[in-house]
Protein backbone atom coordinates (compact mmCIF):
# COMPACT_ATOMS: atom_id res chain seq x y z
CA UNK A 1 0.00 0.00 0.00
CA UNK A 2 2.63 2.29 0.85
CA UNK A 3 4.55 1.81 -2.54
CA UNK A 4 1.43 2.59 -4.48
CA UNK A 5 0.86 5.90 -2.49
CA UNK A 6 4.61 6.87 -3.17
CA UNK A 7 4.05 6.37 -6.98
CA UNK A 8 0.98 8.68 -6.38
CA UNK A 9 2.86 11.11 -4.60
CA UNK A 10 5.88 11.40 -6.63
CA UNK A 11 4.13 10.61 -10.03
CA UNK A 12 2.55 14.30 -8.39
CA UNK A 13 5.90 15.75 -8.36
CA UNK A 14 6.43 15.38 -11.42
CA UNK A 15 3.88 16.21 -12.83
CA UNK A 16 3.69 20.13 -11.24
CA UNK A 17 7.32 20.78 -10.84
CA UNK A 18 8.49 22.31 -13.74
CA UNK A 19 12.03 23.65 -14.36
CA UNK A 20 14.25 21.10 -12.98
CA UNK A 21 15.50 19.43 -9.80
CA UNK A 22 14.93 22.29 -7.51
CA UNK A 23 11.28 22.62 -8.51
CA UNK A 24 10.44 19.59 -6.76
CA UNK A 25 11.87 20.58 -3.26
CA UNK A 26 9.02 22.01 -1.85
CA UNK A 27 6.46 19.07 -3.01
CA UNK A 28 9.17 17.15 -1.16
CA UNK A 29 8.49 18.96 2.17
CA UNK A 30 4.75 18.89 2.00
CA UNK A 31 5.08 14.86 1.32
CA UNK A 32 7.01 14.71 4.34
CA UNK A 33 4.82 16.99 6.40
CA UNK A 34 1.72 15.17 5.10
CA UNK A 35 2.30 11.26 5.15
CA UNK A 36 5.12 11.64 8.15
CA UNK A 37 7.36 9.70 6.28
CA UNK A 38 10.49 11.84 6.97
CA UNK A 39 11.34 15.53 8.76
CA UNK A 40 11.82 18.70 7.58
CA UNK A 41 15.72 18.19 8.74
CA UNK A 42 16.12 14.84 7.21
CA UNK A 43 14.91 15.88 4.02
CA UNK A 44 17.87 18.65 4.24
CA UNK A 45 20.32 16.14 4.83
CA UNK A 46 19.04 14.20 1.59
CA UNK A 47 18.85 17.11 -0.70
CA UNK A 48 22.85 17.60 0.48
CA UNK A 49 23.24 14.16 -0.58
CA UNK A 50 21.40 14.14 -3.76
CA UNK A 51 23.14 17.68 -4.58
CA UNK A 52 26.86 15.73 -4.07
CA UNK A 53 26.11 12.54 -6.08
CA UNK A 54 26.19 11.80 -9.45
CA UNK A 55 22.76 11.79 -11.14
CA UNK A 56 20.09 14.83 -11.85
CA UNK A 57 19.23 16.23 -8.32
CA UNK A 58 15.17 15.06 -8.65
CA UNK A 59 16.11 11.69 -9.40
CA UNK A 60 18.44 11.30 -6.43
CA UNK A 61 15.72 13.00 -4.08
CA UNK A 62 12.75 10.53 -5.46
CA UNK A 63 15.00 7.07 -4.80
CA UNK A 64 16.70 8.64 -1.81
CA UNK A 65 13.34 9.46 -0.56
CA UNK A 66 11.74 6.19 -1.33
CA UNK A 67 14.34 3.85 0.01
CA UNK A 68 14.52 5.70 3.16
CA UNK A 69 10.81 4.87 2.92
CA UNK A 70 10.21 1.49 1.87
CA UNK A 71 13.65 0.19 0.97
CA UNK A 72 14.96 -1.13 -2.38
CA UNK A 73 10.89 -1.14 -4.03
CA UNK A 74 10.82 1.84 -2.80
CA UNK A 75 13.33 3.70 -4.15
CA UNK A 76 12.11 2.13 -7.80
CA UNK A 77 8.52 3.06 -7.47
CA UNK A 78 9.25 6.65 -6.43
CA UNK A 79 11.49 7.25 -9.17
CA UNK A 80 9.61 5.80 -11.47
CA UNK A 81 6.10 7.98 -10.32
CA UNK A 82 8.67 11.25 -10.49
CA UNK A 83 9.79 10.07 -14.24
CA UNK A 84 6.18 9.16 -15.78
CA UNK A 85 4.49 12.38 -16.18
CA UNK A 86 7.34 13.44 -17.96
CA UNK A 87 7.58 10.35 -20.08
CA UNK A 88 3.88 10.83 -21.27
CA UNK A 89 3.64 14.75 -21.87
CA UNK A 90 6.86 14.64 -23.66
CA UNK A 91 6.48 12.48 -26.39
CA UNK A 92 3.08 14.02 -26.63
CA UNK A 93 5.40 16.96 -27.57
CA UNK A 94 8.33 15.47 -29.56
CA UNK A 95 5.18 13.73 -31.67
CA UNK A 96 3.84 17.27 -32.21
CA UNK A 97 6.80 18.78 -32.93
CA UNK A 98 8.10 16.18 -35.51
CA UNK A 99 4.86 16.88 -37.31
CA UNK A 100 5.47 20.62 -37.53
CA UNK A 101 9.09 21.09 -37.27
CA UNK A 102 9.54 22.36 -41.02
CA UNK A 103 6.54 24.78 -39.88
CA UNK A 104 8.18 28.51 -40.49
CA UNK A 105 6.06 29.49 -37.44
CA UNK A 106 7.85 26.69 -35.51
CA UNK A 107 11.20 26.89 -36.90
CA UNK A 108 11.43 31.08 -35.66
CA UNK A 109 9.80 30.10 -32.59
CA UNK A 110 12.75 27.74 -32.34
CA UNK A 111 15.22 29.64 -33.73
CA UNK A 112 14.38 32.38 -31.07
CA UNK A 113 14.18 29.93 -27.89
CA UNK A 114 17.82 28.70 -28.17
CA UNK A 115 19.38 32.05 -26.88
CA UNK A 116 17.04 31.94 -24.27
CA UNK A 117 18.27 28.58 -22.76
CA UNK A 118 21.83 29.77 -23.98
CA UNK A 119 21.37 32.14 -21.26
CA UNK A 120 19.71 29.74 -18.87
CA UNK A 121 23.11 27.33 -19.50
CA UNK A 122 25.17 30.47 -18.63
CA UNK A 123 23.00 31.26 -15.30
CA UNK A 124 23.49 27.48 -14.54
CA UNK A 125 27.47 27.99 -14.53
CA UNK A 126 27.03 31.72 -12.71
CA UNK A 127 25.48 29.55 -9.58
CA UNK A 128 27.91 26.95 -9.89
CA UNK A 129 30.58 29.10 -10.10
CA UNK A 130 29.76 31.17 -7.12
CA UNK A 131 29.94 28.40 -4.96
CA UNK A 132 33.05 27.06 -6.21
CA UNK A 133 35.29 29.83 -6.48
CA UNK A 134 34.24 31.97 -3.44
CA UNK A 135 34.91 31.03 0.10
CA UNK A 136 32.79 31.86 3.01
CA UNK A 137 34.11 35.26 3.43
CA UNK A 138 33.12 35.93 -0.23
CA UNK A 139 37.20 35.78 -1.74
CA UNK A 140 38.33 34.27 -4.43
CA UNK A 141 39.85 30.52 -3.95
CA UNK A 142 43.06 31.16 -6.26
CA UNK A 143 43.61 27.30 -6.25
CA UNK A 144 40.09 26.35 -8.17
CA UNK A 145 40.51 29.52 -10.37
CA UNK A 146 43.42 28.97 -12.10
CA UNK A 147 42.53 25.81 -12.17
CA UNK A 148 39.43 26.91 -14.17
CA UNK A 149 41.10 28.39 -16.29
CA UNK A 150 43.68 25.80 -17.46
CA UNK A 151 40.68 22.89 -17.92
CA UNK A 152 38.95 25.56 -19.69
CA UNK A 153 41.64 26.14 -22.07
CA UNK A 154 42.49 22.27 -22.45
CA UNK A 155 39.00 21.80 -23.30
CA UNK A 156 38.82 24.14 -25.44
CA UNK A 157 42.11 23.08 -27.75
CA UNK A 158 41.70 19.01 -27.39
CA UNK A 159 37.93 19.07 -28.22
CA UNK A 160 38.11 15.06 -28.40
CA UNK A 161 38.85 14.20 -24.98
CA UNK A 162 35.79 12.93 -23.13
CA UNK A 163 34.20 14.84 -20.58
CA UNK A 164 34.52 11.98 -18.15
CA UNK A 165 38.68 13.10 -18.35
CA UNK A 166 38.36 16.40 -17.20
CA UNK A 167 36.08 15.15 -14.35
CA UNK A 168 38.19 12.83 -13.30
CA UNK A 169 41.30 15.91 -13.23
CA UNK A 170 38.67 18.14 -11.38
CA UNK A 171 38.55 14.60 -8.64
CA UNK A 172 42.13 14.62 -8.13
CA UNK A 173 43.18 18.58 -8.10
CA UNK A 174 40.51 18.46 -5.78
CA UNK A 175 41.93 15.84 -3.35
CA UNK A 176 46.07 16.82 -3.87
CA UNK A 177 45.34 20.83 -4.15
CA UNK A 178 41.90 21.43 -2.48
CA UNK B 1 18.64 10.45 -37.47
CA UNK B 2 20.92 7.90 -39.05
CA UNK B 3 19.81 5.28 -41.32
CA UNK B 4 20.90 2.52 -39.27
CA UNK B 5 18.08 1.72 -36.58
CA UNK B 6 19.39 3.23 -33.03
CA UNK B 7 20.23 0.24 -31.07
CA UNK B 8 18.19 0.27 -27.82
CA UNK B 9 21.57 -0.96 -25.27
CA UNK B 10 23.50 1.95 -27.15
CA UNK B 11 20.60 4.21 -25.84
CA UNK B 12 20.53 2.59 -22.49
CA UNK B 13 24.46 3.00 -22.42
CA UNK B 14 24.60 6.42 -23.48
CA UNK B 15 22.05 7.51 -21.19
CA UNK B 16 23.40 5.83 -18.03
CA UNK B 17 26.85 7.35 -18.44
CA UNK B 18 25.16 10.53 -18.54
CA UNK B 19 23.11 9.89 -15.41
CA UNK B 20 26.73 8.94 -13.87
CA UNK B 21 28.45 11.98 -15.39
CA UNK B 22 25.99 14.70 -13.77
CA UNK B 23 27.21 16.29 -10.95
CA UNK B 24 24.70 19.20 -10.35
CA UNK B 25 21.55 19.18 -12.59
CA UNK B 26 20.20 19.08 -16.16
CA UNK B 27 22.14 21.94 -16.90
CA UNK B 28 25.18 20.93 -15.92
CA UNK B 29 24.61 17.74 -17.93
CA UNK B 30 24.77 19.18 -21.37
CA UNK B 31 28.08 18.84 -22.24
CA UNK B 32 28.37 15.24 -20.89
CA UNK B 33 25.03 14.87 -23.42
CA UNK B 34 26.55 16.83 -26.06
CA UNK B 35 29.26 14.37 -26.30
CA UNK B 36 27.55 11.26 -26.53
CA UNK B 37 24.54 12.03 -28.59
CA UNK B 38 25.76 14.65 -30.99
CA UNK B 39 29.33 13.60 -31.24
CA UNK B 40 29.41 10.16 -30.97
CA UNK B 41 25.84 8.76 -31.99
CA UNK B 42 24.88 11.47 -33.80
CA UNK B 43 21.38 11.14 -32.87
CA UNK B 44 20.93 14.91 -32.53
CA UNK B 45 22.27 17.98 -33.99
CA UNK B 46 23.39 20.84 -31.38
CA UNK B 47 20.46 23.14 -32.26
CA UNK B 48 17.95 20.13 -31.98
CA UNK B 49 19.40 19.66 -28.22
CA UNK B 50 18.65 22.93 -27.25
CA UNK B 51 15.30 23.03 -28.57
CA UNK B 52 15.02 19.93 -26.31
CA UNK B 53 16.17 21.95 -22.82
CA UNK B 54 13.64 24.91 -23.97
CA UNK B 55 10.87 22.45 -24.14
CA UNK B 56 12.08 20.45 -20.99
CA UNK B 57 12.39 23.56 -19.24
CA UNK B 58 9.07 24.66 -19.62
CA UNK B 59 6.87 21.25 -19.57
CA UNK B 60 6.23 19.11 -16.17
CA UNK B 61 9.40 16.76 -14.70
CA UNK B 62 12.98 16.94 -14.60
CA UNK B 63 14.93 18.69 -17.53
CA UNK B 64 17.78 16.16 -18.01
CA UNK B 65 15.36 13.17 -17.76
CA UNK B 66 12.84 15.24 -20.45
CA UNK B 67 15.52 15.09 -22.36
CA UNK B 68 16.21 12.46 -22.30
CA UNK B 69 13.12 11.24 -23.13
CA UNK B 70 12.81 13.29 -25.91
CA UNK B 71 16.28 11.86 -27.57
CA UNK B 72 14.84 8.23 -26.90
CA UNK B 73 12.02 8.79 -28.82
CA UNK B 74 12.68 11.14 -32.07
CA UNK B 75 15.38 8.03 -32.32
CA UNK B 76 13.62 5.10 -31.45
CA UNK B 77 9.94 6.25 -30.85
CA UNK B 78 7.74 5.12 -27.80
CA UNK B 79 9.83 2.27 -26.52
CA UNK B 80 13.16 4.17 -27.07
CA UNK B 81 11.91 6.71 -24.76
CA UNK B 82 11.65 4.63 -22.27
CA UNK B 83 15.29 2.66 -22.50
CA UNK B 84 16.56 6.27 -22.43
CA UNK B 85 14.79 7.47 -19.53
CA UNK B 86 15.68 4.28 -17.51
CA UNK B 87 19.24 4.40 -18.42
CA UNK B 88 19.22 7.88 -17.08
CA UNK B 89 17.78 7.05 -13.90
CA UNK B 90 19.18 3.67 -13.60
CA UNK B 91 22.96 4.88 -12.01
CA UNK B 92 21.17 6.91 -9.36
CA UNK B 93 18.92 4.09 -8.27
CA UNK B 94 21.64 1.66 -7.74
CA UNK B 95 24.11 4.73 -6.49
CA UNK B 96 22.02 5.80 -3.60
CA UNK B 97 20.86 2.29 -2.76
CA UNK B 98 23.83 1.00 -2.32
CA UNK B 99 25.25 3.95 -0.70
CA UNK B 100 22.78 4.98 1.09
CA UNK B 101 23.26 3.71 4.41
CA UNK B 102 26.92 5.23 4.02
CA UNK B 103 25.90 8.50 1.83
CA UNK B 104 26.00 10.92 5.33
CA UNK B 105 28.90 9.59 6.64
CA UNK B 106 30.15 9.68 3.22
CA UNK B 107 29.39 13.55 2.95
CA UNK B 108 31.43 14.25 6.05
CA UNK B 109 34.39 12.36 4.54
CA UNK B 110 37.43 15.42 4.02
CA UNK B 111 38.55 13.13 0.68
CA UNK B 112 35.28 12.82 -0.88
CA UNK B 113 34.54 16.63 -0.18
CA UNK B 114 37.74 17.67 -1.50
CA UNK B 115 36.80 15.23 -4.67
CA UNK B 116 33.55 16.84 -5.10
CA UNK B 117 35.01 20.34 -4.72
CA UNK B 118 37.62 19.56 -7.68
CA UNK B 119 34.72 18.04 -9.59
CA UNK B 120 32.78 21.14 -9.59
CA UNK B 121 35.94 23.10 -10.62
CA UNK B 122 35.89 20.67 -14.28
CA UNK B 123 31.99 20.96 -14.52
CA UNK B 124 32.35 24.53 -14.17
CA UNK B 125 35.01 24.71 -17.11
CA UNK B 126 32.56 22.12 -19.05
CA UNK B 127 29.70 24.10 -19.03
CA UNK B 128 31.18 27.34 -20.22
CA UNK B 129 33.25 25.56 -22.83
CA UNK B 130 29.72 24.39 -24.00
CA UNK B 131 28.61 27.65 -24.09
CA UNK B 132 31.14 29.23 -26.38
CA UNK B 133 30.37 26.29 -29.03
CA UNK B 134 26.74 26.69 -28.57
CA UNK B 135 27.00 30.42 -29.16
CA UNK B 136 27.64 30.53 -32.91
CA UNK B 137 24.51 27.88 -32.97
CA UNK B 138 22.09 29.92 -31.48
CA UNK B 139 23.50 33.44 -32.01
CA UNK B 140 22.36 34.15 -35.45
CA UNK B 141 21.41 37.73 -35.58
CA UNK B 142 20.94 40.54 -33.86
CA UNK B 143 17.59 39.93 -32.34
CA UNK B 144 19.17 36.37 -31.04
CA UNK B 145 22.11 38.22 -29.60
CA UNK B 146 19.76 40.50 -27.55
CA UNK B 147 17.95 37.72 -26.46
CA UNK B 148 20.40 36.17 -24.92
CA UNK B 149 21.94 39.16 -23.43
CA UNK B 150 18.34 40.08 -21.92
CA UNK B 151 17.34 36.97 -20.74
CA UNK B 152 20.70 36.84 -18.74
CA UNK B 153 20.13 40.15 -17.30
CA UNK B 154 16.52 39.22 -16.23
CA UNK B 155 17.93 35.84 -14.65
CA UNK B 156 20.46 37.29 -12.56
CA UNK B 157 19.20 40.82 -11.73
CA UNK B 158 15.69 40.75 -11.56
CA UNK B 159 15.70 36.33 -10.49
CA UNK B 160 13.01 35.75 -13.26
CA UNK B 161 11.57 32.27 -13.24
CA UNK B 162 13.17 30.54 -16.53
CA UNK B 163 9.81 28.96 -17.20
CA UNK B 164 9.05 33.05 -18.30
CA UNK B 165 12.07 33.57 -19.86
CA UNK B 166 11.44 30.62 -22.25
CA UNK B 167 7.90 31.32 -22.91
CA UNK B 168 8.42 35.30 -23.70
CA UNK B 169 11.33 34.19 -25.99
CA UNK B 170 9.02 31.70 -27.86
CA UNK B 171 6.73 34.92 -28.41
CA UNK B 172 9.66 36.91 -29.61
CA UNK B 173 9.49 34.46 -31.87
CA UNK B 174 6.21 34.12 -32.71
CA UNK B 175 6.37 38.29 -33.59
CA UNK B 176 9.47 37.69 -35.74
CA UNK B 177 7.80 35.35 -37.63
CA UNK B 178 4.45 37.50 -38.57
CA UNK B 179 6.74 40.73 -38.77
CA UNK B 180 8.69 39.05 -41.61
CA UNK B 181 5.59 37.47 -43.32
CA UNK B 182 4.14 40.80 -43.59
CA UNK B 183 7.17 42.05 -44.87
CA UNK B 184 7.09 39.79 -47.73
CA UNK B 185 3.64 40.44 -48.19
CA UNK B 186 4.36 44.21 -49.01
CA UNK B 187 7.25 43.39 -50.94
CA UNK B 188 5.09 41.25 -52.93
CA UNK B 189 2.37 43.89 -53.14
CA UNK B 190 4.72 46.37 -54.36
Amino acid sequence: MILLRLFFEFFKTGLFSIGGGMATVPFLFDIGARTGWFTASELSNMIAVSESTPGPIGVNMATYVGFKTAGIPGAVIATLGLVAPALIVIVIVANILSRFKDNPAVKSVLKYLRPAVMALILFAFYQLAALTFLDEQNKIVISSTIAFIVLLACMLRFKKVHPIIWIATGAVFGIIAL
Amino acid sequence: MSDKKTSLVDLFISFAKCGVLTFGGGYAMLPILEREVVTRHNWATSEQMLDYYAIGQCTPGLIAVNVSTFIGYTTRGLLGAVVATLGMIFPSLVIITALASVLTALQSNIYVAKAFAGIRVAVCALMLSAVIKLARKAISNVPTAIIAVAALALEILLKVSPVIIVASAGLCGVAAFMIEKRRNKQEENT
